[in-house]
């Protein structure tokens, strides 16, 4: 029964995992760009959605996160990754990480390392022995409301098309009258909401610092990696597993050991099938 | 024998890219492999070179069998091979890119003795001008003579050509075809993919024609310009032209 | 291809033999002090160079083997009493060992999926160091104050460190510059090229990449326990800081990658730059978030880094410039 618990918080926490890294997963699959800022707008969606809850509704407040990620992710684009777009992949790193220094750098500076909390309740769902905390229960409902918009979006609409077209062949989608540059600017920034998003609903139930993002972006990486890089129903998937590891691992572990094997798992998918357990898209 | 393939066959998932391919390359001669888009001409290059690794069959070169052996074996046994699309190494000088040809071919030279040879080549295709300069500044012309020039540093025995003439205008073609020549003319043998007709008929002893993987043709260039099923691979059922000129359909 | 007497095969390492010496001549610890740290970095950079700049295969992580490297070397000391150069030496050949055994799962790897890689073998490595009795768990080990009499006395200890660090830097130095104008150093700035028309060329792509990789990793080991043995003690998080590794990354881009004196000129520059953020009122919080924006500076527009732009404004000096 314990493990059934376990599981089940690691399952719903899981699903903001996989909301996290679907911005990553996107970003990659679209432009071949790993963005290594990640973490940092995840922190700064985290801060952002503090101050708004604070003041506003949640259902006012998280959207609002998303567009300020989305809008952060415009700019970042147009700065730092427009140029280096077509170079080979060591700018984009190195470009997206220097931009994420320049994040915590001056967010260090401005909010200092001392951890926030968002004084938050939803109440819990009790179900016999099983206690499911509503903060938790609505952080997964949205993580799944989300995804499904994003994939009505690049399904069924013409600029979620479009996206899709310059992902597979940028140079032809671009001869057909698509622009390249507009689709790449708007993916970089929906993968940017995204986190930023994501960043919110972690805070609504963990506390954080803006070095929080790091954990995150890390955890992002190797469920990517498992779910197939550009895929993100297989982040989604990806999140589930790496938080059902997290659930199930410390009822019969120390939890320390935890992280070894979410990297023991990461190096083995990478060496095994870098395509992800579900292939890339 | 210089090259010896034995029913060579390479799939990919859905594709049947190469069936049962054979034929022999004798020392010294120059040997024209062509056919449609698609045929699977680079993809045999690709076996032979040890690119790829064939389903089925055997790449004998020289007497050694070389199946599935990776891309290295081949080169220092005496096997050199150019790309359809240049391949320079762009932040390297042309120097150093002839150079490193000539210290990983067929002998394992000092960077002293590999720049020797490097000068000399690069005489003989005019490019000596050009040395100091990065390989990425090169025009499409001088990358693709830096491309053979590469190759013929490693000394080969063999020199696989995959469409050297593509993109030449038609001083430039006879020139390369000189080059060819007198490349021949010192003793190596050439394999060469070609889609440049008039260029690949002149220059090769025998031709040898790929269609859907299979080969359907083998022989003189002047008694494939007739092989009637070499230019329906080409051009389709010539009844077909006769029928459409007639007013029917096809 | 440059000869061993030809300046811009020997510059580098004269400038470090000839920085050491002054440092040792004048005998002050404070001088000493700073000039260990941006030695240490100079070495980490150039180590580095073999791998990113050569190979061209970017590791975020390479400050794993500073770690691992460190770790072991400090156990030696610590618990085997093995004295420092023994240690040292053990603590860059077990780097080395281990790359080896990594090399042959990641390198077959490219481009981003191996900078992904290098940064899960270090998380790896950190989270297993934490849990690993033998080494002391997650709080480490420390030396007893007690081995620095072997050495005459703490005084003499650091003095003798400093000496080592110099001759592993210098040494760094020196096997980078020997690659770069070596057949093998060519094979590798092939497969940085192009590693498919290098292996058609007929460079064993598998062997070139483990032998680089191995000879990246060996003087972080060496390095990282010397650097330990001067902090008396060593712990996961000390030792596996993602954070260090991205700034040696920082370093060899900006001094400019590929280039012998590159990451000499990035780790000084940089550490220079950093030195001066932390005690300027203006910048000190800032710093990271500076170094931040020079390096997108430096990615945007001049990719070929310090030594890049100098040999752009200055063609007579090239030949000096390597």
């Amino acid at each position: 029964m314990r493990i059934l618990i376990s599981l089940l918080d690691g399952l719903l926490i899981g699903f903001v995992y996989g909301l996290s890294s679907m911005g990553l997963s996107l970003i990659w699959g679209v432009m071949k760009v790993i963005n290594l800022s990640h973490g940092a707008i995840m922190a700064l969606g985290m801060f952002f959605s503090y101050a708004a809850i604070s003041r506003f509704h949640p259902g006012l407040a998280l959207p609002a996160v998303a567009v300020f990620g989305m809008l952060l992710g415009l700019l970042i684009y147009g700065v730092a990754v427009h140029r280096v777009i077509s170079a080979p992949h060591l700018s984009s790193l190195l470009a997206t990480f220097a931009v994420n220094m320049i994040i915590i750098g001056v967010g260090t500076a401005v909010f200092s390392t001392s951890p926030r909390n968002i004084d938050y309740s939803a109440g819990a769902l009790v179900l016999g022995d099983i206690r499911l905390p509503g903060s938790r229960l609505l952080a997964a409902g949205a993580s799944i409301l989300v995804t499904a918009l994003l994939y009505y979006f690049l399904y069924r609409t013409r600029s979620g098309k479009a996206i899709r077209a310059v992902a597979n062949n940028r140079l032809a989608a671009g001869l057909m009258g698509i622009s390249p540059t507009r689709s790449l600017a708007l993916s970089f920034s929906i993968g940017t909401g995204l986190a930023a998003l994501a960043g919110g609903l972690v805070a609504t139930i963990f506390p954080f610092t803006i070095l929080s993002g790091s954990t995150y972006e890390v955890k992002s990486f190797v469920i990517c990696v498992l779910g197939g890089l550009g895929n993100p129903l297989g982040a989604l998937l990806g999140g589930l597993v790496l938080g059902g590891i997290e659930g199930i691992v410390p009822t019969f572990m120390p939890v320390s050991w935890v992280p070894v094997l979410e990297f023991g798992l990461f190096i083995l998918v990478l060496v095994l099938r870098p395509g992800g357990l579900l292939g890339e898209k | 024998m210089m090259l010896e393939v034995q029913a060579v066959g390479k799939r990919f998932v859905g594709l049947q890219a190469l069936k049962g391919v054979t034929f022999a390359l004798a020392e010294g001669e120059i040997l024209g492999l062509i056919g449609p888009n698609g045929a699977g001409k680079t993809t045999l290059f690709n076996t032979i070179n040890g690119v790829f690794r064939p389903d089925t069959g055997r790449i004998i070169f020289r007497g050694e069998d070389l199946t599935g052996q990776p891309p290295w074996e081949a080169a220092r046994r005496g096997m050199a091979r150019t790309y359809q699309v240049v391949r320079p190494l762009n932040e390297l000088s042309v120097l150093e890119n002839v150079i490193a040809g000539a210290c990983f071919g067929r002998h394992a030279l000092s960077v002293r003795k590999a720049a020797v040879v490097a000068a000399g080549v690069l005489e003989m295709l005019g490019l000596s001008k050009q040395t100091c300069q990065p390989a990425g500044s090169l025009n499409v012309a001088e990358k693709k003579r830096l491309e053979l020039a590469r190759g013929l540093a490693a000394r080969p025995y063999l020199l696989l050509l995959d469409e050297v003439l593509a993109g030449l205008n038609p001083s430039e073609i006879s020139g390369m075809v000189n080059i060819i020549l007198k490349i021949r003319d010192s003793g190596i043998t050439i394999l060469m993919i070609e889609h440049v007709m008039q260029a690949v008929m002149k220059v090769s002893d025998r031709l040898i024609v790929l269609d859907d993987g299979e080969l359907i043709a083998e022989g003189r260039p002047s008694e494939i310009t007739n092989n009637p099923v070499v230019v329906h691979a080409y051009l389709g059922d010539p009844r077909d032209a006769e029928r459409l000129m007639a007013g029917g359909r096809a | 291809m440059k000869r061993w007497y030809q300046v811009g095969f020997w510059l580098p390492v004269a400038i470090m033999l000839a920085w050491g010496a002054a440092v040792w001549a004048g005998g002050e610890d404070a001088a000493r002090e700073k000039a260990f740290t941006l030695i240490m970095f100079v070495g980490l950079a150039s180590s580095l160079n073999i791998l990113l700049g050569y190979t061209g295969y970017v590791s975020f992580g390479h400050i794993v083997f500073f770690g691992l490297g460190g770790y072991m070397g400090f156990y030696l000391m610590a618990v085997c009493a093995w004295s420092l150069p023994l240690a040292a030496l053990a603590g860059g050949v077990v780097s080395a060992l281990i790359a080896g055994l990594l090399g042959l799962a990641v390198l077959r790897l490219r481009g981003a999926y191996f900078a992904l890689a290098t940064i899960g073998i270090n998380e790896a490595a950190r989270s297993f160091v934490s849990n690993f009795e033998p080494f002391g768990g997650s709080t480490g080990l420390s030396l007893n104050f007690s081995v620095y009499q072997q050495y005459g006395g703490a005084g003499k200890a650091l003095w003798l460190t400093f000496a080592l660090m110099v001759a592993v830097t210098a040494s760094a130095i020196l096997v980078s510059a020997m690659i770069k104008n070596s057949r093998f150093g060519l094979g590798l700035l092939a497969i940085r090229e192009d590693e498919d028309a290098a292996m058609v060329m007929g460079v064993r792509t598998p062997r070139a990449k483990t032998i680089a990789y191995m000879a990246s990793a060996f003087f972080p080991g060496v390095i990282g326990t010397l650097y330990f043995f001067k902090n008396g003690n060593v712990e996961p998080g000390d030792a596996f800081q993602l954070h260090m590794s991205i700034e040696l990354l920082v370093m060899v881009m900006l001094g400019g990658q590929g280039t012998v004196l590159g990451p000499l000129l990035g780790a000084v520059t940089y550490q220079g730059m950093r030195g001066y953020m932390l005690t300027s009122p203006l910048f000190k919080d800032l710093h990271l978030a500076v170094a931040g924006a020079v390096l997108l500076l430096i990615v945007l527009f001049v990719p070929a880094g310090l030594v890049g732009w100098l040999r752009g404004y200055f063609p007579k000096l090239r030949r000096a410039l390597e």
